[in-house]
């Protein structure tokens, strides 16, 4: 049983972020509203950003990768031991997936107000009726 | 040649980006000569790059100087060098022929179109000549989020096309992105020549295998891969012409060459083939996306559709000739990169050519065209020919690679499904051909068809209709000499110890 406890507390961070981009998948499939789908969709990108920045953190005390007592001369007596810092690397990869997931965001919100404009609603299953009263049925 | 060469595809397009949006809201002339000049440049600086790696082999170079694992190092093989030649090839005869069509359908955003199309083609082939698998995701997402952007500038249902383009090309590269950070937490690095060194000590793993078949379904949404191709009809057909022309010949090709590059560098052919050994599922899969392709193709009663629905299944022939895992079926699915980005670009530019003639795209809509547009009929009869595989152009080649890569592999399936889409295929042009080479009904009723037949005859406008002839010539061309281009690029694009 404690095995079991270890296995999800040990690991929260990534039941944390496979959950949100369950929710997040969910939302883009199953809702109707096309706002709602780019909520989804803006959850499930935040979810992998989630997913990278947990893998950085490293334990005992790890901090932020600026060194202490590290100007110039004073960083060859100290040294700089990776373990005492986290890695920044994902960090600054998710800066990057960051702009992308804004810049997605960004388009798709364009997208849906020129949808808005053209059928007045956001709703799929209206917009289906819109687009069958004006083609006739035809796809 | 310049030590530079590997960068220019990228850079040059991308500067070209800002010069026309900074030149561009001044004059309203600038931004096509500039796109031009750019993806000439790039064309040209494609083709130095192929002639640097058959002359030398593989080029790597490193962006700024700096050193992998830090710094994002390129690497030009003959794969890459002869899909950057496509791509640029086909952008550039695409950017030429829908000048007009952009000028009409996008008047006041030419400024913006011609920006993100040459951003779209950075992208492009940034993906192309990256070796680094972040910065692979970055330069996918660039290509993406501007191929949404070129799809929901369209009228009609375009926007709506684009949205639901974006919810399934986010999930696709969020995937990757996912995938991507498994291998980098398993790794501890992200360049491709790193990560081929340090991964097979770690085939044992569940947490690599996972991140391959992550990456893969992600690739597999990005390049519509049958059940997950729902997004490709819709944004395709509904696009106005002209995106529609740049975009398709493109993209889906760019995604096969993402899985084999990931398959074939980043991994081993052999955990691929033989440690996951799920080649054949993966056939079984395009045998179905072929299948089903052809056969939605066959439902529809619109051009643009129809040639969709034929992306989709070609779609399948490439990850089918791939994942059978021998040699005949790897060439014919890179023979084939080559083949359908040409194929493609000639349909859908007839379809466009079509177009400014004719109201709508509707199988109706196509009557009495023969007569009224030859050359653009002509040019989407060695199009559909090609599609079809009839010799000597080139999708009879290609096809036949893949057919013997199939037998070799004992892979009756694969095989029954080409020559049923082949099958598929003829019904379908001749559909469209037997249309279009009637009259259209009650026209010619009591009169002479000669009557109005000088009159008649009016086909797209001549700028639109030279590149169209060039790529229907090209695709013979290509047919003639695939022979060449299989012993000289293709063989070397493929490691040698699959056989």
């Amino acid at each position: 049983m404690s095995e079991f406890i270890d296995f999800f507390v040990g690991k929260y961070n990534y039941w944390a972020f496979i959950l949100l981009m369950m929710i997040g998948l969910y939302a883009m499939i199953a809702k109707k509203n096309l706002a709602k789908k780019i909520i989804g969709m803006n959850i499930f990108q935040t979810a992998i950003i989630l997913f990278y920045i947990s893998t950085a953190a490293k334990g005992g005390g790890a901090s932020i990768p600026i060194i202490a007592h590290g100007h110039g001369h004073g960083l060859s007596e100290h040294g700089a031991r990776a373990a005492d810092y986290i890695n920044p690397l994902p960090h600054v990869l998710m800066l990057t997936a960051i702009v992308v997931s804004v810049a997605t965001l960004g388009v798709a919100l364009t997208l849906a107000v020129k949808v808005y404009h053209q059928y007045g609603t956001l709703e799929e299953d209206e917009i289906a009726d819109r687009i069958r009263a004006q083609t006739g049925g035809e796809p | 040649m310049s030590p530079h060469l590997p960068a220019l595809p990228v850079v040059v397009p991308l500067l070209s980006a800002l010069l026309i949006t900074i030149l561009g809201w001044s004059n309203r002339r600038l931004p096509f000569p500039i796109a031009l000049v750019a993806l000439t440049a790039g064309l040209l600086s494609a083709l130095g790059l192929m002639k640097d790696v058959l002359a030398r082999g593989v080029i790597g170079y490193n962006m700024g100087g700096w050193d992998p694992p830090w710094g994002i190092a390129y690497r030009v093989d003959h794969l890459n060098a002869l899909v950057l030649v496509v791509v640029m090839a086909a952008a550039l005869i695409g950017l030429i022929a829908t000048r007009d069509r952009v000028k009409a359908e996008f008047e006041d955003r030419i400024v913006p179109f011609y920006t993100l199309f040459v951003l779209f083609v950075t992208g492009l082939s940034g993906i192309l000549l990256t070796g680094d698998a972040f910065n692979l995701y970055v330069l996918l997402e660039i290509a993406s989020l501007t191929g949404y952007a070129l799809i929901g500038l369209g009228e009609g249902r375009a926007p709506l096309a684009g949205l639901n383009y974006i919810l399934m090309g986010t999930i696709g590269a969020s995937f990757y992105l996912l995938g991507v950070g498994y291998l980098y937490l398993m790794t501890g690095t992200l360049n491709m020549v790193d990560l081929a060194a340090r991964l097979p000590g770690l085939y044992d793993s569940h947490v690599v295998a996972l991140a391959f078949f992550i990456c893969l379904t992600g690739l597999f949404v990005k390049m519509a891969f049958f059940p997950v191709h729902v997004w490709l009809p819709n944004a395709y057909s509904n696009a106005s012409s002209a995106a529609g022309i740049l975009i398709a010949p493109l993209t889906t090709k760019v995604m096969i060459y993402v899985m084999i590059r990931i398959t074939l560098t980043v991994f081993t052919p052999d955990y691929a083939f033989d440690v996951l050994d799920i080649g054949d599922a993966v056939v079984w899969l395009s045998v179905i996306a072929i299948v089903m392709g052809s056969v939605f193709a066959l439902a529809q009663n619109r051009l643009k559709r129809i040639l969709s629905y034929i992306v989709v299944a070609e779609v399948g022939y490439m990850v089918g000739g791939f994942w059978l895992g021998n040699r005949a079926g790897i060439t014919g699915s890179i023979l084939h990169i080559v083949n359908d980005a040409a194929m493609t670009l000639c349909v859908f530019l007839a379809a466009g050519a079509l177009l400014t003639r004719v109201p709508g795209d509707r199988l109706i809509h196509l009557q009495g065209l023969f007569r009224k547009m030859p050359v653009s009929m002509a040019a989407l009869v060695v199009g559909g020919l090609s599609i079809i595989g009839a010799p000597p152009t080139c999708g009879f080649f290609s096809k036949w690679y893949l057919i013997s890569g199939g037998i070799d592999a004992g892979h009756y399936g694969f095989v029954a499904a080409l020559l049923f889409s082949s099958l598929v295929n003829v019904a379908l042009f001749f559909r469209v051909f037997e249309i279009a080479y009637y009259e259209p009904f009650g026209a010619d009723h009591g009169h002479d068809p000669r009557a109005h037949g000088a009159s008649g005859r009016e086909d797209a406008p001549a700028a639109m209709l030279a590149p169209l002839v060039v790529v229907a010539v090209l695709l013979v061309a290509l047919g003639l000499y695939s022979g060449d281009l299989v012993s000289a690029i293709i063989q070397h694009a493929i490691p040698a110890r699959i056989i």
